[in-house]
């Protein structure tokens, strides 16, 4: 498990991002226990006030479950529920900036659907 | 639990005035970093809270009463300090024995257990040991001490990346094992940035910021970009310092941005660290652009 923190957002919501990320990514899967806010706490050596904020962020978000006296729980259809979010943002997170950037170095709408294209072909998404 | 306050405490020395009108409060079960560069007269602080040198003038409480010889409210409350005070031939298990007789309810099997960890034999005494071993049976000493307050005097001095790694390790664990309150006096503010929920900063012998830390970073913004436009933008705002790269100008703001004014396309924003924030606020170059 890497965790990696820079100064760009609040640590709080930086973890957040990096344990909804791991569930995603099938690195928590779902139905099974995350670690606690003890040993995060203790091996990122964050103050434990701090890891409990992040962590009720997701459970706030619905992917994580606490289950009493045993811990917390990645919750059945977290992965669907983080699935969903990034689809509704995606427009706004990629697409908004593409179109900006493409705006600034003169790129066509028409050479940007065959930059798309080739990205397809070239092998930059693995099927 | 009862809160620790800090009011008023003026300490000078002849003509020197090391510590002027400290305020602040320590609250149960939190960890503080006290920062301060050389010489801001956080050890005397430290010493004044512990009673072991007296204010000029001020008072520190434990809930409502006063500290001063009052032996009830001194018992609750640790200073590790740099100071070695035990007589020469002291050995490790004696210093924990003299903490256990003054203190009661040491905790022998954690100690234990640490010194193992951090390789360090029981019976060896203080004198024949090196800086970085003093450093660490007194921080064994301090983890283990019942008290609510432990207060740390460069907790890490002497002590190897591994050991500082280990320090902060146990330190957690003996947060969550029993919370009390840890104030960590230091100069590696980087290593404890993340650590300390609550960070006081002494400067110019006076305390300049007493804050939660996420509070205080999310109100440090570096505004980049062409000169004017960052003057601009930053108009009105408590700047830290302004930093040119040619034409490039840096301007680090402590305060909460305007979010109603127009952030221009060459102008980026972004967030420094607690150590950067430090060192500006500490160098009391204070730039106000209006």
């Amino acid at each position: 498990m890497q965790f990696k923190f820079d100064e760009s957002a609040p640590l709080y919501q930086q973890l957040a991002a990096q344990l909804e990320e791991m569930i995603f990514t099938g690195a928590f899967e779902e139905d099974t226990q995350v670690p606690s806010t003890t040993q995060l706490s203790q091996q990122l050596h964050i103050n434990p006030a701090t890891v409990l904020k992040g962590m009720n962020m997701l459970v706030d978000a619905g992917l994580l479950e606490k289950r009493r006296g045993i811990g917390m729980f990645v919750r059945p259809g977290a992965r669907q529920k983080i699935m969903e979010q990034r689809k509704d943002n995606f427009y706004n997170d990629y697409v908004k900036k593409l179109l900006v950037e493409a705006a600034k170095l003169g790129i066509t709408t028409e050479h940007l659907i065959e930059l798309i294209e080739r990205g397809e072909h070239d092998g930059t998404i693995k099927h | 639990m009862e809160q620790l306050s800090i009011k008023h405490v003026t300490k000078r020395f002849g003509r020197r005035t090391v510590l002027d009108d400290i305020s602040f409060t320590l609250a149960p079960a939190k960890i503080y970093g006290l920062l301060g560069s050389n010489g801001a007269g956080k050890s005397t602080l430290l010493n004044i809270i512990t009673n072991r040198i007296f204010p000029t003038s001020g008072t520190v409480e434990l809930g409502n009463e006063n500290i001063n010889n009052n032996d009830d409210a001194l018992g609750k409350i640790f200073l590790m300090s740099e100071a070695n005070l035990y007589p020469k031939r002291t050995s490790v298990r004696r210093m924990f024995d003299l903490a256990n007789g003054a203190y009661g309810h040491f905790n022998y099997q954690t100690a234990e257990r640490q010194l193992k960890l951090f390789g360090l034999d029981e019976s060896a005494h203080l004198n024949d040991l090196s800086t970085g071993e003093q450093t660490i049976a007194k921080v064994i000493l301090a983890l283990n001490v019942a008290v609510d307050y432990v207060l740390l005097d460069e907790p890490v001095l002497g002590l190897d990346a591994s050991h500082r790694e280990l320090f902060y390790q146990e330190l957690l664990k003996s947060y969550q094992a029993q919370p009390r309150t840890f104030v960590l006096s230091t100069h590696l503010i980087e290593e404890v940035q993340q650590l300390v929920e609550h960070v006081i900063i002494i400067g110019q012998h006076k305390v300049i910021a007493d804050s939660d830390v996420q509070e205080m970073l999310d109100r440090a913004h570096s505004v980049s970009g062409p000169a004017r436009l960052v003057d601009q933008y930053t108009a009105g705002l408590r700047v830290l310092k302004v930093e040119d790269i040619g034409k490039l100008r840096t301007a680090y703001v402590y305060d909460d941005l305007d979010d109603d004014r127009i952030l221009p396309d060459q102008v980026q924003l972004g967030h420094y660290d607690l150590q950067h924030l430090f060192i500006y606020l500490t160098n009391g170059g204070e730039n106000n652009h209006d």
